[in-house]
């Protein structure tokens, strides 16, 4: 392993680097508030990240990224455009995986800018993949936009999009929705048999704790509405499998889903915004007709992400985590900010992995 | 140095593990005076008796203070991430059945399954402004089992005894616990979901895969072996 005073100093070199691409450095708190991070991710983080507390201020987390505090930064106080750096540690519980560090550097970029989603996009992926030149790496992207707007674009319920678009970043529950929708799984017998009753149901036992007998009546009305509602259309479930699976070089990703929009209309202006995004990145000097494409990449990763992602991984080393990763976080910054929200994007390094890689290779 | 088992150190649980050696011709028996916590081995030499409250067993056989110790499947799975690489299962017992479950209050009558929880968290959620609480005092197994189940907006509380009361308490809206017949549930107006089950757990004889073993507790480990597995 490289020793800590290089990788602080690879860290300081490239903290410089984006300074001076126009980024201002930030410096948020070791110890963040664990109430903000358990409402995003729920019960999820405490398995990745540290949990402390002290009775005055409640249960703290040692900081598992730094893009939220970020995030709640620049929704205080501010200005438009900002473009942001930062350099320090970040804490992982590592108990399913005792050989990954569980305290490491990152050194991160993020870019808030309403004008130009996708030269935003392409100066954070640029910006970072120049950082990375000469190791042996490989870039994988994909763009969350895509399948969220095929799922809107979906001829069902609103219930049923919305429960399917809460449950994009968890794949097993996804498709478990997706089968019950289109009748491939059959349904529960305590379901048909709540369904076969008539009437209000609730009173048959006693009522018990804060959710009401009026929330129970309610779901059962809903739960009859989506009964009487059509299955998903062949054609389009197919369609919604065929994008899932996508996995090309970009020129080639892009003309399948090209393809799969003439079943899922819906995705033709997310597909127009990849568009832009790859002439961005051209423009950028990136070679595009290499690039690799996943159009699930970034499902699984328990991220924020809903736009484009991507991150870089050691070619010939499987086990290691991604030295950079990165992405589109809009809705992040909607949840944030309180009624205000900004197209933000950004990504972070691991300069103790980029040195690792740099000792394999000499 | 001797072959250090670990046993609960008081309760039915002693008592049974007491018996289930003694069939086999180990005769395990508390020494001193009632509230001392020391214990004697008959049967098979080089052997020393330790007496640990159960959910200390785990950790002392992580840390290979112990050689061999006695405790439920829980208690394992619920204190060490990777057990198996710690332990190794030598032998269940055959007794301190017991489950953990997953309960909603019966006058849920739309919820039976765990994709019912997760529409009802989110919908809870929503209305209440606050993730739907779940009392257990066994977060990692239920936080994995929930995360395995794409189950999200949900809360564990920790409760660390008479779990079921909390629902009536509004301290949680549901539980996660320990039960082998049910009937505290039942007379808690509680109901299982079909697909509830986070686990099933009984009294098992572990082997710590970390502890020492010299050649004289190699030789007591072999003759234990011969004895209880035949």
């Amino acid at each position: 392993m490289p020793d800590r005073s290089s990788t602080l100093a690879l860290a300081a070199r490239l903290r410089m680097t984006f300074e001076a691409a126009g980024a201002q450095v930030v410096d948020p708190p070791l110890l963040q508030p664990a109430g903000t991070l358990l409402d995003l991710y729920g019960e999820d983080i405490r398995a990745r990240a540290y949990v402390t507390s002290d009775a005055v201020r409640g249960e703290q987390m040692l900081r598992p990224d730094f893009t939220l505090p970020v995030v709640q930064m620049h929704m205080r106080e501010g200005a438009e455009p900002a473009r942001y750096t930062y350099s320090g540690e970040v804490f992982r519980r590592q108990e399913q995986d005792p050989d990954r560090a569980s305290e490491y550097l990152q050194v991160g970029y993020e870019v808030f800018e309403r004008d130009d989603p996708a030269g935003a996009d392409a100066e954070v992926f640029a910006l970072i993949a120049l950082q990375l030149r000469g190791l042996p790496l490989r870039a994988a992207t994909g763009d969350i936009g895509i399948l969220m707007a095929a799922v809107q674009g979906l001829e069902t319920t609103e219930v049923r999009k919305a429960a399917l678009m809460r449950h994009i970043w968890r794949p097993r529950r996804f498709r478990a929705l997706l089968d019950r929708y289109a009748g491939r799984s059959p349904v529960p017998e305590a379901r048909l048999k709540l369904l076969s009753s008539e009437g209000v149901l609730t009173g048959s036992a006693p009522a018990l704790g804060k959710r009401s007998e009026a929330e129970v009546d309610a779901r059962i009305e809903l739960l009859r509405a989506d009964a009487a509602a059509p299955p998903l259309a062949e054609n389009e479930l197919l369609a919604l499998e065929a994008l899932m699976a996508v996995r090309e070089t970009v020129p080639f990703a892009l003309e399948q889903m090209r393809d799969i929009a003439v079943d899922l209309p819906a995705i033709t202006p997310a597909l127009d915004r990849l568009d832009t995004r790859v002439a961005a990145l051209k423009a950028r000097g990136i070679d595009i007709d290499s690039l690799d494409f996943e159009a699930s990449y970034g499902r699984t990763s328990m991220e924020y992400y809903d736009g484009f992602v991507f991150g870089f991984y050691a070619a010939a080393r499987p086990d290691l985590p991604p030295i950079a990763s990165g992405g589109r976080y809009d809705a992040l910054t909607r949840q944030l900010g309180q009624g205000s929200d900004i197209p933000a994007v950004g990504g972070v390094l691991r300069p103790d992995l980029m040195l690792m890689l740099e000792e394999g290779q000499s | 140095m001797s072959l250090k088992l670990g046993v609960p150190s008081k309760g039915r649980l002693m008592e049974k593990t007491f018996d289930w050696f003694a069939k086999r011709g180990l005769t395990l028996s508390r020494t001193g005076s009632e509230r001392e916590y020391a214990g004697a081995i008959e049967g098979v030499p080089g052997m020393e008796l330790v007496l640990l409250s159960a959910g200390e067993i785990p950790r002392e056989l992580a840390a290979g203070r112990i050689h061999l110790g006695v405790t439920g499947t829980d208690l394992v799975q619920e204190k060490l991430p990777l057990w198996e690489q710690q332990l190794q299962e030598l032998q269940p017992l055959g007794f301190g059945h017991a489950d953990l479950i997953l309960a909603v209050p019966q006058c849920w009558i739309d919820v039976d399954t765990l994709g019912d929880l997760d529409a009802v968290a989110a919908s809870f959620r929503r209305l209440h402004g606050h993730r739907l609480r779940i009392a257990t005092k066994y977060h990692r197994l239920v936080r994995e089992f929930l995360t395995e189940a794409g189950v999200a907006d949900y809360q564990l509380v920790d409760s660390q005894g008479a779990t079921e009361g909390t629902v009536k308490n509004e301290t949680a809206e549901m539980v996660a616990d320990i039960t082998s017949t049910g009937e505290t549930l039942r007379a808690n107006h509680l109901k299982l979901l079909s697909d509830g089950l986070v686990l099933q757990s009984q009294a098992t004889l572990w082997r710590s895969r970390t502890a020492v073993y010299e050649p004289q507790e190699r030789q007591a480990l072999k003759a234990l072996n011969d004895l209880i597995l035949g």
